[in-house]
């Protein structure tokens, strides 16, 4: 079981969800966040001040699943969110040791779907 | 220890203002001579008038609002509305008195009004002779309760709440009294009823250069907020901004045309040149941006459409359309120029440009007022520069001068006597935290649910 974080560029969300859906990944857990990399924002003006904010609007991407969902689910969330240029963001893969499903007590690869 | 005493400050005002109100009698109507007639068409639009000018506390605490840090909202919000109950006390229990009173040496009334005496329900033979005297009284406290609303845009952010009213209700009975005798009462020094004639239709030396000098004292006298320039966030909720500035564009209907005092032609030039400026405002910042900034944007759009209503507020009564347009133009281009360029100059922190719009944008109207009026509008008034009389356009820089001066060095005085018994600003880790969390313990948005 992996556990997968996404950084991505929030005007890409629908494009990585249509392909995580097509490749039968439902679940995920969406997030607004705040972060910095490499990439140098779109400065707002306001009454001619500028905002250079040192953090950018991202989206969190969360995904619990197993082995064999694991390639599609990253080539379909790097397919989606790929704009080629600085600040399309990262995709972390994690080990995941355990997971309990509330309703159920069931643990383990059957409780992750 | 500070705080326990700011308390008892606090409660002893309270009791007095109470106090003063229980002892003081209702009067019955006025008793003078000369009959005059209650004008129904002229009431009716005088009280819609107070009440769109009451809209724009609250409208322009919205404006304030959208513009601040989303800690800092309802302290915003809490200020302006704090106004609307503390001036309007104020005024019926002496305020008013003070600034329209019976004249002592033209420079401020003697407080035999105290208590609405004598203000009763018919005209009095000089403020609003067709309307009963309380409805000119009435719409009197609107502009009263808004014009320290103005200066909030100085030292929104850092003030403490105490220190904001002690300060407010203090400003409003030493500079705000005074300045409207000066210029609206009878026999006041700088008027056109027996004084030197400066015109003021609606507030532009009153209400805008008034707060706007104030504001300056303020961001001088507080000092920058933390973070102040690089790390301030910018605006949390432009469209409540929006909503604000549109709002106090449609009180502002109230505020110049109900100024007529009556409906009549006058009312209408005013609706019209009050609109024009404000369009005209609105679309010469929107083109600066596209200049400068390559894009246009709301804020400055916003700004504009606010800086033209602040300018064609002394003017309204006495030019017309195209005297507007050039007023509009005018305020656009100056406070553009002042917020832009000068402010970021001069590096002082006026956190939401009172000073940049209010009082640069009143000094304008006021000044421009003597260049644009003409008796073609209003045979009352007077003509300026354009119509061949240049003494009117000295006579209103002087009255600017006056006011600037004296607005200031009060303000600037009762800031720093504030800062010393009770301390004016809040310390820097309250000021991280956020004043609605701080000074009121509530948040303006809550995370969950």
């Amino acid at each position: 079981m992996k556990y997968i974080i996404a950084i991505i560029q929030p005007d890409r969300l629908d494009d990585v969800l249509d392909r995580l859906t097509s490749k039968e990944v439902h679940l995920v857990t969406v997030t607004n966040v705040m972060g910095r990399g490499r990439q140098k924002g779109i400065a707002e003006v306001y009454r001619s001040h500028k905002e250079a904010g040192s953090l950018l609007k991202k989206i969190k991407l969360e995904i619990a699943i197993n082995e064999a969902f694991v390639k599609p689910a990253v080539d379909a969330i790097q397919a989606g969110a790929r704009t080629g240029s600085v600040g399309d963001g990262k995709i972390f893969i994690l080990d995941l040791m355990d997971v309990v499903r509330i309703r159920t007590g069931e643990t383990g690869s059957t409780a992750i779907g | 220890m500070k705080r326990g005493y700011v308390k008892k400050w606090v409660a002893m005002l309270g009791m007095g203002l109470v106090i003063g109100a229980t002892s003081m009698v209702m009067a019955a109507d006025s008793p003078p001579a000369p009959k005059l007639e209650v004008n129904s068409g002229d009431t009716a639009w005088l009280m819609i008038s107070t009440a769109m000018v009451m809209l724009m506390t609250p409208a322009l605490a919205f404006f304030y609002g959208g513009l601040v840090r989303r800690k800092n909202i309802l302290s915003v919000l809490m200020q302006c509305f704090m106004l609307l109950c503390l001036v309007s006390i104020q005024w019926v229990l002496f305020g008013y008195s003070l600034a329209f009173g019976p004249d002592i040496k033209g420079l401020i009334g003697n407080l035999s009004w105290a208590g609405l005496k004598d203000v009763g329900l018919t005209p009095h033979n000089i403020y609003g002779t067709t309307v009963p005297h309380q409805a000119f009284m009435m719409f009197q406290a609107m502009f009263a309760i808004i014009t320290p609303g103005l200066i909030i845009g100085a030292f929104a952010e850092r003030m403490r709440f105490t220190s904001f009213c002690v300060f407010s209700l203090l400003w409003i009975t030493l500079v705000y009294d005074p300045v409207a005798h000066w210029v609206w009462a009878d026999k006041g020094i700088l008027g056109t009823l027996g004084g030197m004639g400066a015109l003021d239709f609606a507030g532009g030396t009153v209400v805008h250069i008034n707060a706007g000098m104030a504001a300056l004292a303020a961001a001088l006298v507080l000092g920058k907020r933390v973070g102040f320039p690089e790390k301030i966030s910018p605006p949390h909720n432009l469209p409540f901004a929006v909503l604000g500035a549109a709002m106090l564009w449609f009180g502002w209907f109230g505020f110049n045309a109900g100024s007529s005092l009556g409906a009549n032609g006058i009312a209408v030039n005013a609706f019209v040149v009050t609109n024009t400026a404000a369009a005209a405002a609105g679309l010469t910042w929107a083109i600066m941006d596209w200049i400068f900034q390559s894009r246009p944007t709301m804020l400055g759009m916003i700004t504009g459409a606010v800086a033209g209503l602040v300018a064609i507020t002394p003017a309204a009564g006495f030019v017309n359309v195209m005297g507007a347009i050039g007023i509009g133009i005018g305020v656009g281009v100056i406070c553009y120029i002042s917020v832009t360029f000068v402010k970021a100059k001069l590096g002082y922190d006026d956190s939401l440009d009172a000073f940049g719009v209010h009082g640069v944008g009143g000094i304008w109207g006021a000044i421009a007022t003597g260049l644009w009026a003409t008796k073609a509008v209003n045979p009352a008034g007077a003509d300026g520069l354009l119509y061949g009389n240049p003494a009117q356009l000295w006579i209103q820089i002087k009255a600017v001068l006056i006011t600037m001066v004296y607005s200031f060095v009060v303000s600037y005085i009762l800031f720093k006597v504030i800062d010393k018994i009770m301390g004016l600003r809040a310390a820097e880790q309250e000021e991280r935290i956020g004043l609605d969390l701080v000074d009121h313990r509530e948040t303006g948005y809550t995370m969950l649910d």
